[in-house]
């Protein structure tokens, strides 16, 4: 069924694009406000590396990719944050170790399944033009799920993030809701995979937050604007692709790093002119 | 500043409470039921001995501080002694339970040394503060008006009222201080633990911090345990003195009878306020 929406987005493929790069829109900023406030910018880009190794694990069992890539993100995740808060090894530290671990562990695994070629550059670059009615499905439920979890949780994690110590010292689930942000970063790359690829899925994490910071006086601003900039992101890319046949993935990650570059401009410019 | 909690909004001692019912006047004898109770703690770093059989006690309603000098283990007590870090020996009783087994963990209130905060977190005061209500209100709910009464008034009472929707990135260290303060006030805890609150602290910020916590305490019922080297700007307000020295309690008493004791300690053990003491 196709909508009746103008163009860029009056063809099937293009609002089947606009659907899920919507729900990454919405709630990659979401995941990744939490995620810059714990100086975890680039937790996004080691789960979305050990997504790959999932991707490969699927294909080569046979089973859907996406599927495998979330059981495998997830599972990865919530390991990399178990070593953090048991102290077995700095953030940055297990992030590398996934990270290259999981890259070099899909290669493996593609390799084994002799399938190393134009589709696995889907989950490596993203192809949203190419994401089917089921495809669209799916990335929406994930969609969801992230943000029901986040508009019922939002204040916990908020206070984790705030002070850890004294979350745990009220009687926060502090251990929790850490593992919870961490599964749903696994479900936002998995997510985000086939709209910009694992390869760019932490810059929708990160670079509307970035930008929301600058602009935003309170975190529920930030919150606000990130999801903002995130969505204009979506649609200002998809059409930009569209329209000069570009690759998706990556003019909607150039979009938002050009928002990003427009916020900082915006609070220089509010620095200089505030009084001293 | 505000006295006491809201209108319609006791401070938090529910009938048959271990902690009693200490409000009242000053210098009326309040409740001493013991809110925190050490015995016999011992912590290590391996094998430096860091807390060599620790025991105090801090009963409902009073001020204790605990001094003692940098490095000796003040701050890994009072960690030990909220369950926030192991021990290696000794019993810890919070409200009358071990840490672990204490369901209302929101009856501590507690302001670490140096929260971890940079000027880079976009929140306001006000969400700071908040923040304070989500253990007590249960964090999967959302926050109702009696919450936001709360905040209101733990706000007052630390002087940033007027100040609610400013960032935390453009306070000064004083007032980031006090903000911290009045989240963990903001949960209407029983006990309130303060590490090292007025370090680096603005001498205005230090006033109104003396005046939170006797509000507190006097009118509230509230328990403080501070830690601090500076304790000027409350010493005539506290109720005993802990001194920590060599992995144990050296002296245990009301300020008045510090004086004159033959402690045994070096100049540079005591506080700065305390110096000439020994």
């Amino acid at each position: 069924m196709t909508l009746p929406l103008p163009f860029p987005f009056d063809r099937q493929y293009m609002q089947l694009a606009l659907a899920s790069g919507l729900a990454v829109g919405l709630s990659a900023p979401l995941i990744g406000a939490f995620l810059v406030q714990k100086r975890l910018s680039l937790m996004g880009d080691g789960v979305g590396h050990m997504a790959f190794a999932g991707v490969a694990a699927g294909l080569l069992a046979g089973v859907s990719p996406v599927g495998s890539a979330l059981v495998v993100a997830v599972l990865g995740a919530m390991t990399l944050e178990w070593l953090r808060l048991r102290r077995k090894a700095s953030g940055d530290l297990a992030l590398a170790v996934f990270f290259y671990s999981g890259i070099a562990a899909g290669v493996v695994l593609t390799g084994l399944a002799g399938s190393l070629n134009a589709s696995v550059l889907t989950y490596l670059f993203g192809s949203v033009l190419t994401v089917s009615p089921a495809d669209a499905l799916s990335i929406c439920v994930l969609g969801a799920v992230i943000l029901a979890t986040v508009a019922v949780t939002w204040r916990a994690l908020f206070s984790v993030v705030l002070d850890e110590e004294a979350a745990r010292a009220a009687g926060l689930p502090v251990d929790a809701l850490n593992l919870g942000l961490a599964a749903l970063t696994a479900v936002t790359v998995v997510a985000a995979m086939r709209v910009v690829g694992v390869l760019l899925v932490a810059a929708l994490m990160v670079l509307p937050v970035g930008a929301a910071q600058r602009i935003a006086r309170s975190f529920a601003g930030v919150l606000r604007w990130a999801v903002a900039v995130g969505v204009v992101s979506v649609v200002a890319g998809l059409a930009a692709a569209r329209i000069g046949g570009l690759a998706p993935g990556g003019t909607v990650v150039l979009v938002a790093a050009g928002l990003f570059a427009v916020a900082a401009a915006v609070e220089a410019n509010r620095r200089r002119a505030a009084p001293t | 500043m505000s006295a006491g909690h809201p209108a319609g909004h006791p401070a938090g001692h529910p009938a048959g409470d271990p902690a009693g019912d200490p409000a009242g006047d000053p210098g009326v004898a309040r409740s001493r039921t013991d809110v925190l109770r050490l015995e016999g703690v011992r912590f290590a770093y391996g094998r430096l001995p860091v807390l060599d059989g620790v025991s105090m006690h801090v009963g409902a309603g009073e001020f204790v501080a605990l001094a003692g000098a940098n490095g000796s283990g003040k701050s890994t007590l009072v960690r030990i002694a909220l369950g926030l870090a192991p021990r290696q020996a000794g019993e810890v009783r919070l409200f009358g339970v071990p840490p672990d087994q204490l369901r209302d963990r929101w009856r501590v209130g507690y302001v670490p040394q140096r929260p971890a905060v940079g000027d880079h977190l976009p929140a306001t005061v006000e969400e700071v503060v908040a923040a304070g209500r989500v253990a007590r209100r249960g964090w999967l709910r959302r926050l109702t008006r009696d919450d936001t009464v709360h905040v209101e008034h733990a706000l007052t009472v630390a002087g940033l009222a007027e100040r609610r929707r400013t960032p935390v990135s453009e306070l000064s260290g004083g007032q980031l201080q006090r903000a911290f303060i009045a989240r963990a006030l903001a949960s209407e805890p029983d006990l309130l633990v303060l590490d090292e609150p007025v370090a680096g602290v603005d001498v205005e910020s230090q006033a109104r911090f003396r005046d939170a916590l006797v509000t507190g305490c006097r009118e509230d019922g509230l328990a403080v345990l501070l830690v601090s080297h500076e304790l000027g700007a409350v010493a005539d307000d506290l109720d005993r003195i802990l001194l920590l020295r060599n992995g144990a309690i050296a002296f245990d008493g009301p300020p008045a009878e510090l004086e004159g004791v033959s402690l045994g300690i070096h100049h540079h053990d005591l506080p700065l306020w305390l110096e000439g003491l020994g």
